[in-house]
């Protein structure tokens, strides 16, 4: 066993790290303190210039195919750029959801105009893509969507609402799952389209967070008029559509993890002065590290499982459902505890730069345990995906959406 | 990136789990838990016959030669049958003891037998009710001969020698003589005998240094935990299934238990720390096989997880099996008690965490 490269891997890192050097600024290797803290408000302008970069020499989406601006390579050589690039300092995380999730599937369903016209911009980071599916009636629920999408003449009229759309205040296009047939079973009566952010008949409204920030939002459809030609897939074959976007999530392997971890609490432990002298010698604080180190290494440890599948150009075994399963809780437990190493300065959003990493854990860890994937969700599909037990019972599979309480 | 064991180690394991899905289900353990046999003969005759306990013997000394990825792989099938045999003890503890400490005239008496089966070890370092330390530790070594009493011995009865922790050194002991006599113990899980050796001017021989016993035995304790992890695992995956299978059959309130979320979601956890265990244990045996840095904090990491994993797993699935899970004739008592012979018997989670933690600043100071 090791964890070192093929041959070809090795080259491809050295190549991948020779462009890095040229193009970008290495991150300082002195360990993040938990103090550091980062804000820029040019972030967006600057991502895109870094995403334009990126896919100008080739690494961005690299297992795309050629003619959309990949390489058609191995998942393993973008885990092996992601790994590198994690170590300088680069604006990242606009792009996800848009090459992540919505260009693999217009590349599915998209016709050859419409991939002609669109691919090439979001790789480029000159369009950036939002998913339109969660409603305030439909989250975990996906297929529970009430957004309609009528036939009017050789285009539909989209009405309805989407909520939690990251990004949408920024996007400039999205895929958006509609209600095309409310008479048939809810799974049966859908259709995916894509459309401008821009049209007629779109407001994008942010949502507050719970941490203060605005990075969703509610985008509501009045009158939205787009032509058939955007449709994506069969009408009423949406639900096939929208399984494709999904999958494509689960196949993000090997995201660089930031946010503060044991480093950082070990740090708080021995900066911290308890009854009975430093927390980093008090043995229930002992106790706790010790658990979340060992989920930190098995995290990781699960994670290279998969990519030694990846490298051998095999399918990885179904290990990874656990990472999110994992981390979230560990996100929101681990930042709790180190407020309350922190004593009454713990609370404190002022004067005490030192806690807001980790209240942000505290924080973001709620919002995490929900957000692509809630635990009870992802504890339901190890269960039936992995463990093979029965589905939930559900009421609504084959009764009518409109008939639906 | 290559974090995984190779086809040829895949073979083993698979030889080794059907040879033990065929000889030793869990009606084995049951005969062996009632009754007074001190292991399953018949098991241990066939596991040394596929050469497991020659696995980790140098060829130079009549074994296999083989590495510990082999080994790891034997311990996870082990682990999965609850096998009642002298594996922790003999396969993994004693062979390591005289791997790490033994002069080459022991490890050429010694070894050959142990790899042929003619001979069986085990270790003794418990003195009863406080967790062992050179503090509280009576037995005495010196002059060639062993003074003291250790219990409980796990396969102490069957052993044909034993590696003992007296104060400050390891002592050699052939259990068949004079100067020590065994008196079987009961402990939570009868199918792994126990018992008391009490040592009267007993002949034995220095293992390793003098004075070193007990850094000795912190080195055993990191191989043997990562041994132990993978036995941990196969026994976690086999409780957690056990579960599963049961939960697919059993109906309550119109269908199968299996069904309802209560049972879905808690053997989901069951999988989500079997595989925190699984890559932990993975990075251990790793560690292992290169004689890496990381080896006391892989081992203490694998230690930690694996033993949560098995005592989960463990209970949980007498959870899922409801009232019938509490009887004596259902199998579910098996993994229940391995579980907890297995977490404690090396010390248990709370003296590894606090063990990680002083590995892990030394490692950050480094």
């Amino acid at each position: 066993m090791d964890f070192n490269d093929t041959p070809e891997e090795a080259a491809f890192r050295k190549e991948v790290r020779t462009w890095l050097d040229a193009n970008a600024t290495r991150k300082s290797d002195d360990k993040a303190s938990y103090r550091a803290r980062n804000d820029d408000p040019n972030l967006l302008a600057k991502a895109k210039e870094w995403q334009a970069k990126k896919a100008e020499a080739g690494y961005a989406r690299m297992t795309w195919p050629k003619e959309f601006g990949g390489r058609g390579a191995s998942p393993i050589l973008q885990v092996i750029y992601q790994q590198e690039e994690a170590n300088y300092l680069v604006p990242l995380g606009f792009f996800d959801i848009g090459l992540g999730m919505c260009i693999p599937t217009m590349m599915a369903y998209a016709s050859p105009e419409h991939l002609k016209r669109y691919v090439k911009p979001a790789l480029h980071g000159e369009e950036i893509w939002c998913q339109l599916f969660s409603e305030p009636a439909a989250g975990s629920d996906v297929a529970g969507i009430r957004t309609r999408a009528e036939r009017d003449g050789d285009g539909w009229v989209i009405n309805g609402q989407k909520v939690w759309t990251s990004g949408a205040h920024y996007c400039d296009y999205g895929i958006i799952i509609t209600r095309t047939d409310p008479s048939v079973p809810k799974h049966q009566g859908l259709t995916m389209f894509f459309l401008s952010m821009k049209s007629p008949g779109v407001e994008v409204r942010p949502i507050k967070q719970m941490s203060g920030g605005a990075n969703f939002n509610e985008v509501f459809f009045t009158n939205v008029r787009i032509p058939d030609s955007q449709r994506l897939g069969k009408v009423g074959e949406g639900w096939k559509a929208a399984l494709t976007t999904l999958m494509n999530e689960r196949l993000a392997v090997g995201l660089p993890s930031g946010g503060l971890d044991i480093d950082e609490l070990m740090e708080l432990a021995r900066d911290t002065d308890l009854e009975d002298g430093p927390a980093i010698r008090n043995q229930q604080v002992r106790g706790k590290i010790a658990d979340w180190y060992v989920q930190q290494q098995g995290l990781k440890l699960t994670r290279y499982r998969t990519l030694t599948a990846l490298s051998k150009g095999q399918t990885p075994g179904p290990e990874s459902s656990i990472i999110k399963i994992v981390a979230a809780p560990k996100m929101q437990d681990m930042g709790a505890f180190a407020m309350e190493l922190m004593g009454p300065a713990g609370i404190m959003k002022e004067d005490v730069p030192q806690a807001a990493g980790f209240q942000a854990q505290w924080i973001g860890g709620a919002g995490f345990r929900i957000a692509g994937g809630t635990d009870e969700i992802l504890r339901n599909i190890v269960a039936e995906r992995v463990l093979g037990l029965p589905q939930d019972v559900r009421v609504d599979k084959d009764v009518p959406f409109n008939k639906m309480k | 990136m290559n974090f995984d064991f190779s086809d040829d180690q895949k073979l083993l394991k698979e030889q080794v789990r059907k040879f033990l899905a065929d000889k030793c289900p869990l009606k084995v353990v049951r005969r062996v838990l009632d009754g007074n046999e001190t292991h399953a003969d018949e098991v241990w005759k066939g596991l040394v016959e596929l050469g497991v306990p020659a696995t980790g013997i140098p060829e130079e000394y009549g074994g296999l030669g083989l590495s510990p990825l082999e080994l790891c792989v034997i311990a996870e099938e082990i682990g999965r049958a609850a096998a009642p045999v002298p594996f922790d003890t003999s396969v993994v503890l004693a062979t390591e003891a005289l791997k790490l400490a033994g002069s080459d005239a022991q490890k050429k008496k010694w070894l050959p037998l142990l790899a042929e089966g003619k001979a069986t070890g085990t270790l003794a370092v418990a003195e009863g009710a406080q967790p062992p330390k050179p503090r509280n530790t009576t037995t005495t070594f010196g002059g060639g001969r062993l003074n003291g009493k250790k219990v409980p011995v796990a396969d102490g009865e069957a052993a044909t020698f034993a590696i003992v922790v007296a104060k400050n050194s390891l002592a050699l002991v052939e259990l068949a003589q004079k100067g020590v006599t065994k008196r079987r113990v009961e402990t939570i899980d009868p199918a792994r005998k126990h018992c008391e050796l009490t040592f009267t001017d007993a002949n034995a021989e220095l293992l390793g240094t003098e004075g070193e016993g007990w850094r000795l035995l912190e080195r055993l304790y990191d191989a043997a935990a990562i041994y132990f992890a993978f036995a941990q695992v196969g026994g976690a995956e086999a409780a957690m299934y056990m579960a599963r299978d049961y939960a697919l059959q059993r109906q309550a309130f119109g269908r199968a238990i299996g069904s309802y979320q209560a049972i879905k979601h808690k053997l989901a956890d069951c999988y989500v720390k079997l595989e925190l265990a699984r890559s932990n244990a993975y990075y251990g045996a790793m560690m292992l096989t290169d004689g890496g840095a990381d080896l006391p904090l892989a081992a203490a990491a694998a230690r930690i997880a694996a033993s949560e994993a098995y005592d989960f797993a463990a209970k949980e699935n007498i959870q899922t099996h409801g009232g019938i899970g509490f009887t004596w004739e259902a199998d579910t008592q098996f993994h229940y008690r391995r579980a907890k012979l297995l977490a404690l018997s090396l010390g248990g989670p709370m003296a590894w965490k606090d063990k990680l933690v002083t590995r892990l600043e030394q490692k950050n100071a480094a």
